[in-house]
């Protein structure tokens, strides 16, 4: 008598918490990173970058470079076979420059060696005349139309307005208008594994790249635009990933490793070292935003007009979509009944920027948060009850016009994140890991000053704007060992967020099967899409589960351990449902698939003399729908408050002139464990009907809402306005 | 690129003198940074920790030898009472990995004007021991410190240990960065008060090109702390110190911070630092009492 599979029940299925297959080897630091990749006999890669953020080429000379022994080859962008050009969105970006550099660290030759030292010094010996021209590096001004226009159409990327009611009229009858000029610095990802890969010619004359990224199809397609090569000869295999946050959308070493492999006949290894990785990568956009937020004498919103202006830097990279996000999302998770928001994403020779975690939805909430604060005062409101009399629900009608049809618990968040249990009060015995400044000994209470600040945001999830966003998964069912096994075959880059993990979940659940081994993420699949926009646990995972459901319908009666010789293998592409452009007029239409939700609660003790930051508590409530993996979801949320704490308060690329000041994790710095506090966490599960298991993307909402948390509570022990992001200890003391 | 490893102080010195290009190398936290970023690709590395007698410290006459290689872990763990100062310097020091392999003598070799020791050095009077085959000199702190990175040492010569007194004074080291761990100092001060002498030390870090002492600062506080009257200090003479402080430096604007600021948050900490010292020299008072 067999067992029908719904009958089992997995100990480590879908709302478990596995461990995860990767988990050791991590830990014990025998994970195979994309920087660990080795053949024998391989070249190492080098990369010549400019040094100027804006220059004309007016020659390039590589013979003293070639004559060096150890060299193989010295590639420029003559030796581009294909369009030398390529980009996410729009194919702006040169894969080496030609006439013209647009950003600092812009590649300009490659090198490949014996030998990694070799080609540093063949780099040192590659002659590149330059006549240098002023930069564009204000985005305003870029909007403008000013300066140097740095690619035909002009510097405006992009420009997204949206338009909703009648802001002039409401503005006109408002008890309480507030308005805001705010900025947000250049942070960056700063993954840990820096950006490094293995590029193996092959027979065919193709070549097999394994690199560490988070989209593999979209990298193929790059790729084989620049080669001039056939999509079945470029072959990709996910190396091992050390972090992402969208940093690695873009190509880094992907055209570069493979045209010296091809050229050289020899597999062509590189790794940016984490100076060169600060120019190896995009960042998050820095943004100027104008905001007036008009409403009654009780808080209730009337209209809210803004404008953004976010500097994509040289080459448009993901610079529209990042547009779209903070025009869409650029009032907040509120109900506004006349909205006029207008966002541009503009070129300069600042570097590029393009993707990273939270994608135009952060730089609008620190604005849209700090609007909602000024307004909770003028007011004379408490700021979470300004936030819960204008919170969205289900059912309120996005400035879009898209109507919201799944829970949006706003009010809700903020509720439990009120009832959650303050921190003591300092005092007691010295400890000064508890105290601004830490064990560098700046104050025994001196000039401390408690403050709490709340925040709320949205985030779309998925991609949005009618793309075709979809994935693909393959499942294979039988029997091995005696025993029921199932394979999972996917393109769906793993960065570290743990979706082995949870894929290995989702077969558990739908086939009862405890042994699944997930395949090497390679592109002999079909596309899964990006590993951002939190959407892979919804779209791979989607497609995984549509998968493993036509196994269990070609399975029908019988068990997984009766299938004898018999393999069951399905391929399924799996899409959500689809969404609309928005008119480029009126920015309506219904162009998100799904909202993500999460409010921050942040307390902080001030040095107000020194103008030093202690986060002692930053608690967060966020509605999962469906907490697939709750340790990986409460990872998520640590991991992306942290993040928002380091936007806060330290990070920033501090760009002077188009020229990078801090490359190095010296300077750039990111939050330690004495800078981010232990979380009280509360995960809402509120299912999206629309959604596999009810599931909500993760990964993004807790890095919107902390950063403005944290500044708001830094305000409340300060009194100091605090416009700008990170906050630095001279804008505390006013020094 | 020669990879030399001697294994005794006289063979290190040796060829220290034959080869004066060859770069010392104890913890490695500065070199190797330098080194794997290709910024210095010195002729040869002489590396100094095979040698066990500069991993020794040792208390004579109330003065401490702690020789160069000594890690600052050992320093927190071992010589927390003896060098309070110094040991208050050496936990803001990197992350705990950099701890355990950086050294005060790493830190003079590179006399970077943001070294964590060097203010400490400075006010507590220091003397570092530097060896070269022609002998053995102590060079006193304030003198050691010759420009941007640059120190007082010879071509041939290597820093062997660092003496400096047993603290029977009352030390205080502070350090601003903007972060609360594992972060270079944006300005660093120390201060030590002797009362038994009517002395004071107190040094910069960060705010100059080099670290220094702050002359006047100390010369008033020597002159006006009422070093035998109980209670506290009056306000308007710890922020007559604090400005001394602030005018003892010479700071610039960087990617870390602004002149202006650096200036503001030493006399902050001038302040501060003087404060502690004297509540503990008062807490002193009443045990003897």
């Amino acid at each position: 008598m067999s067992t029908s599979t719904e009958n089992r029940v997995s100990q480590a299925g879908v709302g478990t918490s596995p461990q995860r297959p990767d988990g050791s080897m991590k830990v014990r630091g025998e994970f195979a990173y994309s920087s660990d990749l080795w053949h024998e006999d391989m070249l190492w890669g080098a990369t010549l970058r400019s040094p100027h953020p804006y220059a004309r080429i007016t020659g390039i000379d590589i013979g003293a470079a070639l004559a060096l022994p150890g060299v193989y080859a010295v590639l420029t962008h003559a030796d581009v076979p294909g369009v030398n050009r390529y980009g996410l969105e729009h194919a702006d970006q040169p894969v080496l420059a030609e006439d013209v550099v647009r950003y600092q660290g812009e590649p300009v030759a490659v090198v490949a060696a014996d030998h990694p030292e070799t080609a540093r010094r063949a780099l040192e010996r590659i002659t590149v005349g330059y006549t240098v021209l002023e930069p564009v590096t204000d985005s305003e001004a870029a909007v403008a139309g000013e300066g140097a226009q740095l690619h035909p159409g002009g510097n405006v990327v992009r420009h997204v307005p949206i338009r909703k009611g009648d802001p002039a009229a409401a503005a006109e009858g408002a008890e309480v208008v507030v308005t805001g000029t705010y900025e947000v610095g250049m942070q960056d990802q700063a993954f840990l594994g820096p950006e490094s890969g293995l590029a193996v010619p092959a027979e065919d004359g193709g070549v097999d790249l394994y690199v560490a990224t988070q989209w593999l199809h979209v990298d193929q397609r790059q790729i084989v635009a620049a080669l001039g090569l056939p999509e079945d000869k470029v072959r990709l295999t996910l190396g091992g990933v050390g972090g992402a946050f969208g940093g690695r959308e873009d190509l880094s070493i992907q055209v570069h490793a493979c045209l010296l492999a091809l050229h050289t006949g020899k597999p062509v290894k590189m790794v940016y070292n984490r100076e060169e990785s600060f120019y190896g990568h995009v960042h998050r956009h820095p943004a100027v935003l104008h905001y007036e937020h008009g409403a009654d004498r009780d808080g209730r919103l009337r209209y809210v007009r803004a404008r953004i202006f976010l500097d994509g830097g040289a080459y448009a990279s993901s610079t529209g979509a990042v547009v779209a996000n903070a025009a869409t999302l650029g009032v907040g998770p509120y109900d506004v009944p006349h909205a006029a928001v207008d966002c541009w994403g503009v070129y300069t020779n600042n570097p590029p920027c393009g993707a990273m975690r939270g994608f135009g939805a952060v730089q609008a909430a620190f604005a849209y948060e700090s609007q909602m604060d000024k307004l909770a005062d003028a007011c004379g409101l408490d700021p979470v009850e300004v936030r819960t009399r204008n919170a969205m629900a289900e059912g309120t009608s996005m400035p879009t016009g898209q109507v919201v049809d799944s829970p949006a618990p706003v009010a809700e968040l903020l509720r439990r994140l009120r009832a959650m249990p303050l921190p003591t009060e300092p005092g007691g015995e010295l400890d000064l890991r508890r105290l601004p400044g830490g064990v560098s000994n700046t104050t025994h209470g001196e000039g401390v000053v408690r403050g709490v600040g709340y925040a709320v945001g949205i985030k779309n999830i998925c991609f949005s704007e009618a793309f075709d966003d979809y994935s693909t998964a393959r499942v294979r069912l039988q029997v091995v060992g005696g025993e029921p096994a199932a394979t999972v075959h996917t393109a769906a880059c793993e960065v570290g967020q743990g979706l082995v993990t949870v894929l290995q979940q989702i077969v558990r659940t739908e086939l009862g099967v405890e042994r699944v081994t997930i395949e090497p993420t390679d592109t002999t699949i079909g596309n899964a899409g990006s590993t951002s926009a939190s959407r892979q646990t919804y779209v791979t995972g989607g497609a995984v589960r549509a998968a493993c459901l036509k196994v269990r319908d070609a399975l029908g009666a019988l068990s997984p351990s009766d299938l004898g010789d018999k393999v069951l293998d399905e391929t399924v592409e799996w899409r959500h449902r689809p969404t609309e452009e928005l008119d480029p007029v009126t920015g309506q239409g219904n162009a998100h698939v799904q909202y993500g939700f999460a409010a921050h609660r942040a307390v902080v003790d001030v040095d107000t003399e020194l103008g030093l930051v202690k986060v002692v508590a930053l608690d967060c409530a966020q509605d999962v729908g469906k907490a697939m993996n709750p340790q990986a979801v409460l990872g998520q949320i640590q991991g992306g408050s942290a993040q928002g704490l380091g936007l806060a308060v330290m990070e920033e690329i501090q760009i002077a002139g188009g020229v990078i000041r801090n490359p190095s994790f010296t300077d750039y710095l990111i939050p330690t464990v004495l800078d981010m506090p232990p979380m009280n966490i509360d995960v809402l599960e509120l299912a999206d009907p629309h959604a596999p298991y009810g599931l909500r993307g993760v990964g993004e909402p807790p890095t919107i809402s902390s950063t403005p948390a944290v500044v708001a509570a830094i305000r409340a022990a300060t009194g100091r306005a605090l416009d700008r992001v990170p906050v630095r200890p001279e804008h505390i003391t006013g020094t | 690129m020669d990879f030399l490893r001697p294994a005794t102080l006289d063979e290190a010195l040796a060829v220290k003198a034959e080869r004066p290009g060859a770069v010392p190398l104890a913890g490695g936290t500065d070199v190797m940074v330098e080194l794997n970023f290709d910024h210095r690709r010195p002729e040869a590395l002489l590396d100094l920790t095979g040698i066990g007698a500069l991993a020794e410290w040792s208390i004579t006459d109330g003065q401490v030898v702690l020789g160069a290689g000594v890690p600052y872990t050992r320093i927190i763990a071992e010589l927390g009472d003896t060098l309070p100062g110094l040991a208050m310097a050496a936990r803001t020091v990197g992350s705990p990995q950099i701890r355990n392999r950086g050294t005060v003598g790493g830190n003079l070799g590179a006399a970077s004007p943001a070294g964590d020791t060097h203010p400490v050095l400075l006010a507590a009077g220091a003397r570092i021991e530097v060896a070269s085959v022609r002998g053995t000199r102590l060079v006193p702190a304030e003198e050691f410190y010759t420009g941007v990175k640059r120190n007082a040492l010879d071509p041939d010569e290597l820093i062997t240990a660092v003496r400096l007194p047993a603290a029977r004074g009352l030390e205080q080291f502070a350090k601003v960065g903007t972060r609360n761990a594992m972060v270079i100092a944006v300005c660093a001060f120390a201060l030590v008060l002797h009362p038994e002498r009517a002395g004071v030390g107190a040094a910069i870090g960060s705010a100059a090109p080099t670290p220094r002492r702050a002359s006047e600062a100390e010369r008033f506080l020597a002159a006006e702390l009422p070093w035998d009257t109980p209670g506290a200090l009056p306000d308007s003479l710890k922020r007559r110190f604090g400005e001394l402080v602030a005018g003892a430096t010479e700071p610039i604007d960087d990617v870390r911070g602004s002149a202006a600021y650096r200036r503001h948050a030493l006399a902050v900490l001038a302040r501060r630092t003087l404060t502690w010292a004297w509540n503990d020299h008062q807490e002193r008072g009443k045990s003897c009492a």
